[in-house]
């Protein structure tokens, strides 16, 4: 029961990085309509950016915050050059697009950091394990939860709350409408773009310690991330939300007690998952 | 225009035909193709040194063309074909593992085998739209490597399945050191497959293919079975990326995990667009290009290589949709126009 528990909490603490980094790929795809396959690249140049930050003596700390306003103006920029453009073109040119995209940024991260995996120097008060009712819980995956949680109710109230949130939500439903209305459709996805994108930067200096970081991150966990997308309906908060833990948590503990099975689960799962609901768990679009 | 300002172009508008046929329905071989062809069986004669690398390029460019069957002329995009390459490739290797090490046949069963993999995945596929689509596709191709690294008492696992070998092509030829049987073999193989696929799209089948690319809606208005249509071009497609997969094997002698992976699938869809996608020979000049350019960048570092080829598919992403033979036809049909217009030029003055 012990052990139980512990799987289940890494579950959520594995499901809760998937969803900091997919919450920019799901708004993407469901505002935009882009199938960004080079969204784990943001999440890989965060990651980079945190070991290299760390190792010019910058807290791990705060590092975070500097990742997501890094990643973020990265993410305008590209916004600005690429994204914008693509946002007409057919689906192929989105894929090849994107995918030439990801090839270069692995290939720039393999040439500049080398094939070998990274670390970074967690503060002292993140390693080790805390004891909640008699079972050993990592610190550093309990952080990783709390801080997606707080993240989380922040990302509802301003998507529920405030102005901007509104004009997303009335984007994602009807974007000619929208524009019609007077919202700066434009304006609109770029911030939103960037914004998806920082969270990316962000969680991919959290997923260092969880996931370990190589070059070749970007191609590797982009399934993961599109997964919970598809599965979880793109442009859904709720869904994306869902989508994470619950494939997070089959994840971790199909690893564990089935270990010969592997990957399939998650594989398996979301072939189930599409089939039954084709259009994604909250899916706004039919 | 009057018939008198257009000079008449072809010869053989003078005889009128008997039968009409819709444009996309023609298909006799022109000059180019015939010069194709022929340039083709050269490196047998010139690049004697070159003959293993032209046979893979030759492999690469029949597993394009698989995969332009579904995207090019049906519109699928899929992030997974090499499942099907893959499955094709183990099923060949396996069998002359297990000590039945005829070609031919193998290549027969090969095919079967990954054809009844994809016509058992392609109702998950023709299931979905969209972004649910290309994810079943993704999904299908992972969960089969997955399954071969996990199946590596079988398999071989990371380490590949070795010890194979490849018996005399009809009984008469060996496979020699340098590739010569190989190449002849592989060559021989492209050819029918080519042929047959030249037919199947300028039958009426790859007519409503068509037709379901450009707008599914309005083929299933008209009355097309597209579900069934897309059903059997897609186990179709498989089943030629199986004829690929074990033209691969049986021609090294070795299936790694890498022929089921992702690099594959999207090295494919890559080679296809820069050729040019619903052009039957995009696939050819396709993979042409890109197993030299992946030879020659490949040897500074395997880093440059996936470098480059990542500007070059942003590149064709935005600018050059067509890809080589889109833009060539389009420079041909320019150049006619205003050869077309030059030569009414001069009638149309004397007239006034």
């Amino acid at each position: 029961m012990a052990s139980f528990f512990g799987i289940v909490f890494d579950g959520v603490a594995y499901g809760s990085l998937l969803f900091l980094i997919s919450i920019g790929l799901s708004v993407t795809m469901g505002l935009m309509n882009i199938v960004n396959l080079a969204h784990g690249a943001f999440a890989m140049f965060g990651g980079y950016l945190s070991v290299w930050l760390s190792a010019r003596g910058v807290p791990f700390l705060v590092t975070l915050p500097l990742c997501f306003v890094a990643l973020g103006l990265a993410g305008a920029g590209c916004e600005r050059v690429f994204y914008q453009r693509l946002r007409r073109r057919s689906q192929l040119d989105q894929v090849l697009f994107t995918i030439g995209l990801t090839f270069v940024a692995v290939a720039s991260a393999m040439l500049v950091w080398g094939p070998v995996e990274q670390r970074v120097e967690l503060p002292g008060a993140l390693r080790g394990q805390l004891q909640v009712l008699g079972v050993g819980l990592g610190a550093y995956r309990a952080f990783l939860i709390a801080l997606v949680a707080v993240l989380s109710i922040g990302l509802v109230l301003l998507v529920e709350k405030t102005t901007f949130g509104a004009r997303v939500r009335a984007s994602v439903d009807n974007e000619s409408v929208s524009a019609g209305l007077g919202i700066p459709v434009d304006r609109v996805f770029c911030l939103t773009f960037a914004f998806g994108s920082g969270l990316a930067g962000l969680g991919g200096a959290l997923s260092i310690d969880v996931l370990g970081l190589e070059p070749t991150f970007a191609l590797k966990y982009l399934v993961y991330f599109l997964l919970v997308v598809s599965v979880g309906g793109a442009g859904s908060l709720g869904g994306t939300a869902v989508a994470s833990l619950v494939l997070g948590s089959f994840d971790v503990a199909g690893k564990y007690y089935v270990p010969e099975v592997g990957a399939f689960i998650i594989y398996g799962l979301m072939i189930v998952l599409l089939l039954v609901f084709p259009a994604g768990l909250y899916g706004r679009r039919a | 225009m009057s018939s008198d300002v257009v000079p008449p172009v072809d010869a053989s508008a003078s005889a009128p035909p008997i039968v009409a046929r819709a444009p996309g329905l023609d298909d006799r071989f022109g000059r180019l193709e015939i010069v194709f062809w022929l340039l083709a069986i050269a490196p047998l004669l010139v690049l004697p040194d070159y003959l293993v690398l032209a046979s893979q390029v030759l492999i690469a460019a029949l597993f394009a063309l698989s995969l332009d069957l579904i995207l090019g002329y049906a519109g699928i995009v899929s992030l997974g074909h090499a499942a099907f390459f893959g499955v094709g490739a183990y099923v060949a290797g396996l069998l002359s593992v297990r000590g039945h090490a005829e070609p031919l046949s193998g290549l027969v069963v090969a095919a079967l085998a990954s054809g009844v993999v994809g016509f058992c995945t392609s109702f998950l596929v023709v299931g979905g739209h969209g972004l649910t689509r290309l994810m079943v596709t993704l999904a299908v191709g992972l969960s089969l490597h997955e399954a071969a690294n996990q199946a590596s008492s079988v398999t071989g696992g990371t380490d590949g399945l070795s010890g194979m070998e490849t018996s005399d092509l009809l009984s008469l030829l060996p496979f020699d050191m340098l590739g010569k049987t190989a190449y002849l073999y592989v060559l021989g193989v492209c050819f029918v497959v080519f042929l047959l696929v030249r037919r199947l799209v300028h039958s009426p089948f790859g007519l409503s293919l068509r037709g379901i690319r450009e707008n599914e809606r309005r083929m299933h208005a008209l009355g097309a079975p597209v579900q069934r249509r897309l059903i059997e071009v897609y186990t179709l497609a498989a089943a030629l990326a199986g004829v690929a997969g074990a033209l691969s094997a049986q021609t090294t002698e070795f299936v790694g995990l890498e022929t089921l992976g992702f690099d594959r699938s999207a090295g494919a869809l890559v080679m296809l667009v820069l050729g040019g996608a619903g052009r039957l020979y995009g696939a050819f000049v396709g993979s042409c290009l890109f197993m030299l350019l992946q030879s020659v960048f490949s040897d500074i570092h395997p880093a440059y290589w996936q470098f480059w080829m990542g500007c070059l598919v942003m590149l064709i992403a935005f600018f050059a949709r067509g890809g080589i033979l889109g833009y060539a036809s389009d420079m041909l049909m320019r150049l006619r126009e205003r050869r077309a217009l030059s030569a009414a030029a001069p009638a149309a003055r004397t007239r006034a």
